[in-house]
């Protein structure tokens, strides 16, 4: 059995506008184009996007697990960058 | 969904890591499991959870993709337009289903031309229950009701699985199935309710599609080879005959508002279990169809292999196209 | 049994002649569920299908019951285009009915649209759809056309094979206010761009005049259709007067 199958393409869709995309799921298609009309076919059949993106599987650079703690964790300890770190007086308003 | 490179990283772990990382890793995994965190593509995972991932997740694409047979039977000779359009649509989502499903056992490193040819060679197997063959019209109805009210019972918990990919593939197939079984359970309505001759094909459906529907749970517990290993690693949340049993409370309601009866004579409440109690279920049946010797066994899988091997001259010519005209492809996003 | 539709009026036969189209080529659609090339394609050509079937039920129902006029009705009485009953082949061939077809339905909706006459609200939303059916058969002519040497001879085979029944379509329609011989020109360079940039060469065979194809909007059909339209009613016919 030949084997001709196609690259896999991460499908992102923006479900309306103001909102950003966000991934849907992957699909297989021969290039970019037909891959647009398979995530349209495939991830807005019901109406859930008005916009599509299509990026090749093996275009994405991911955080490797292995480095989860040192990418992570030193954030994890800034509690100053939040809004709720700062006690403001009773009755100060719009802050 | 995992990149390429991340289900390279993810595949070379599991085997390659010195034993006391492997220690580690198994530790971090466990404790995730043990907290109901889910496990994602590119984390440790042990070999044996990612091959009963993949074995169950390609289990479940390929009865997608052939369960689109018995139904598509009928899409030609649908006896409405209204329930063309319906059956149609069904069955546009059963293949959507499918692929949704290929992504999710995709991302554990196996790509979805293995799955194919281990489905097509019979190495893989999809849901018994697809071997038995849409006699009638009403057949379809009884389908969208027992068939897929039956998956329903049995995916609603795979929501909640370990395993991200498949929980969230899971979610969007539960969302669109919903629809599938209240659209089969109208039609089997609007037959009990039509003319006598349509209420006996609605009742001849049942009878037929029941018993093979409660086998969709898998076998009894004591029998059941993987459930206990799936349970430890929250794949599977229920048991396959509790799982069988709620079915069982739900349809019985069912079916006397449409108007039909189950074919089981020992199918009665218990007050005091505060369930129904139902029969014995012929598993020497189930084993034979599982084996191969349903009545549709051969013909589904030589439907799909035709599909395929009829097929690759086009998805040849598309790759072919995009080798030619690789560099002339434009259309960057912007966000 | 035939049925007489509700209204005996030029808008009546335009309806049902559209309607037809719709009815046919979504029913020819759907006989590929569980046979597409590939997984993906199982979902565009549904999804076709339920675009063509949806136009097919509003234009029918314009025309009197839906369900009477698809099922009860005999072949020498269905007002479709040749070209939509014609059998799926391979996937060439389907493509290039579609392509086509296509072509010429978004051109004549495109112009229904734009006009005032009854069929305008549908047209409006109809024209949407023909313009992605129209991409998507463009887009695969190109892929085949201009892909294997296998796919290449396919297509082209295809095309050849269909041209024949292209004619009909520029043949004016009783109650359409659109003259079709109006569209041939744009039709043409449409399709023709389109099979140049697939490296196929446009058939020049004879596709109008009495000895080649074209007579559906006159009731006269091919011998497949007979075969499909049984298919098709079986069913319905089998229990008068049931509801589903």
């Amino acid at each position: 059995m030949t084997h001709t199958d196609w690259p896999l393409w991460e499908v992102f869709v923006r479900s309306r506008r103001g909102l950003s995309h966000t991934h849907a799921g992957s699909l297989h298609a021969p290039d970019a184009e037909l891959a647009l009309r398979n995530a349209r076919d495939l991830y807005t059949r019901r109406g859930e996007g008005v916009s599509i993106w299509v990026v090749p599987s093996s275009a994405i650079t991911a955080s490797s697990p292995d480095e989860k703690d040192p990418f992570f964790e030193p954030a994890a300890d800034k509690p100053y960058r939040h809004p709720t770190f700062y006690e403001i007086p009773e009755g100060v308003r719009h802050l | 969904m995992a990149t390429a490179a991340a289900r390279d990283t993810a595949g070379g772990r599991a085997s390659d890591a010195p034993a006391d990382d492997t220690a580690d890793f198994q530790r971090a995994f466990d404790a995730a499991v043990a907290a109901d965190e889910r496990i994602e593509p590119r984390d440790w995972m042990p070999d044996a959870y990612r091959a009963t991932l993949v074995r169950q997740i390609a289990q479940h694409a390929h009865s997608e993709i052939i369960g689109m047979q018995p139904e598509a039977n009928w899409i030609t000779r649908a006896p409405s337009l209204r329930r063309k359009a319906i059956l149609m649509a069904k069955v546009q989502d059963e293949a959507g289903h499918g692929l949704y499903l290929y992504s999710a056992a995709e991302t554990l490193g196996t790509s979805r031309d293995e799955l194919l040819d281990k489905l097509h060679s019979g190495r893989q197997k999809y849901s018994s229950i697809f071997n038995y063959p849409t006699l009638t019209w009403a057949d379809v109805g009884a389908i969208g009701w027992l068939v897929d009210g039956a998956a329903i019972t049995n995916q609603v918990p795979l929501c909640r699985c370990s395993y991200g990919p498949y929980a969230r593939a899971m979610v969007r197939v539960c969302k669109e199935e919903s629809f599938h079984q209240r659209q089969g359970y109208e039609l089997l309505l609007a037959l009990s309710r039509g003319t006598p001759e349509q209420h006996a094909m609605a009742q001849d459906a049942v009878d037929r599609w029941w018993w093979p529907s409660l086998m969709m749970f898998g076998p009894p517990d004591d029998e059941s080879q993987h459930s206990a290993q799936s349970m430890a690693w929250k794949i599977k949340r229920h048991s396959n005959d509790e799982l069988r049993r709620r079915f069982v409370d739900i349809c019985v309601p069912q079916a006397e508002s449409l108007g039909l009866t189950l074919p089981d004579p020992d199918l009665k409440w218990n007050e005091e279990r505060g369930q129904h109690d139902f029969g014995a279920i012929d598993w020497t049946e189930f084993r034979d169809v599982l084996k191969g010797n349903g009545p549709c066994n051969e013909e589904r899988l030589t439907r799909r292999r035709r599909a395929h091997e009829e097929g690759a001259w086009v998805r040849e010519a598309a790759a072919a196209h995009a080798a030619k005209h690789r560099n002339s492809e434009t259309g960057a996003a912007r966000a | 049994m035939t049925t007489t539709p509700a209204k005996d009026t030029a808008h009546t036969a335009a309806a049902l002649a559209l309607g037809d189209d719709a009815l046919v080529l979504s029913h020819r659609l759907g006989e590929w569920a569980g046979h597409a090339p590939v997984l993906e394609e199982e979902l565009a050509l549904a999804n076709i299908a339920l675009d063509l079937l949806g136009q097919a039920r509003v234009l029918l129902s314009a025309a009197g019951d839906e369900d009477e006029l698809a099922y009860l009705r005999e072949e020498r009485a269905f007002r479709n285009l040749q070209l939509v009953e014609q059998p799926n082949g391979d996937f060439a061939h389907t493509i290039a009915r579609q392509l086509y077809f296509s072509a010429y339905q978004h051109l004549l909706y495109g112009e229904l649209a734009a006009g005032d006459g009854p069929f305008a609200p549908l047209a409006g939303k109809a024209v949407k759809e023909t313009a992605y059916h129209r991409d998507h058969a463009e887009q695969w002519t190109l892929r085949l056309g201009d892909g294997t040497d296998e796919s290449h001879a396919r297509m082209q085979r295809a095309v050849d094979a269909l041209w024949r029944y292209t004619g009909e379509m520029f043949q004016p329609v009783e109650g359409v206010d659109v003259d079709p011989s109006g569209l041939e020109t744009a039709w043409l360079e449409r399709v023709s761009e389109v099979l140049r940039r697939a490296t196929v060469t446009v058939p020049d065979g004879p596709r109008t005049g009495a000895w080649t194809a074209g007579a559906g909007r006159q009731g006269l059909h091919t011998e497949s259709f007979g075969r499909m339209l049984a298919e098709m009613q079986h069913l319905h016919r089998s229990h008068p007067g049931a509801t589903w």
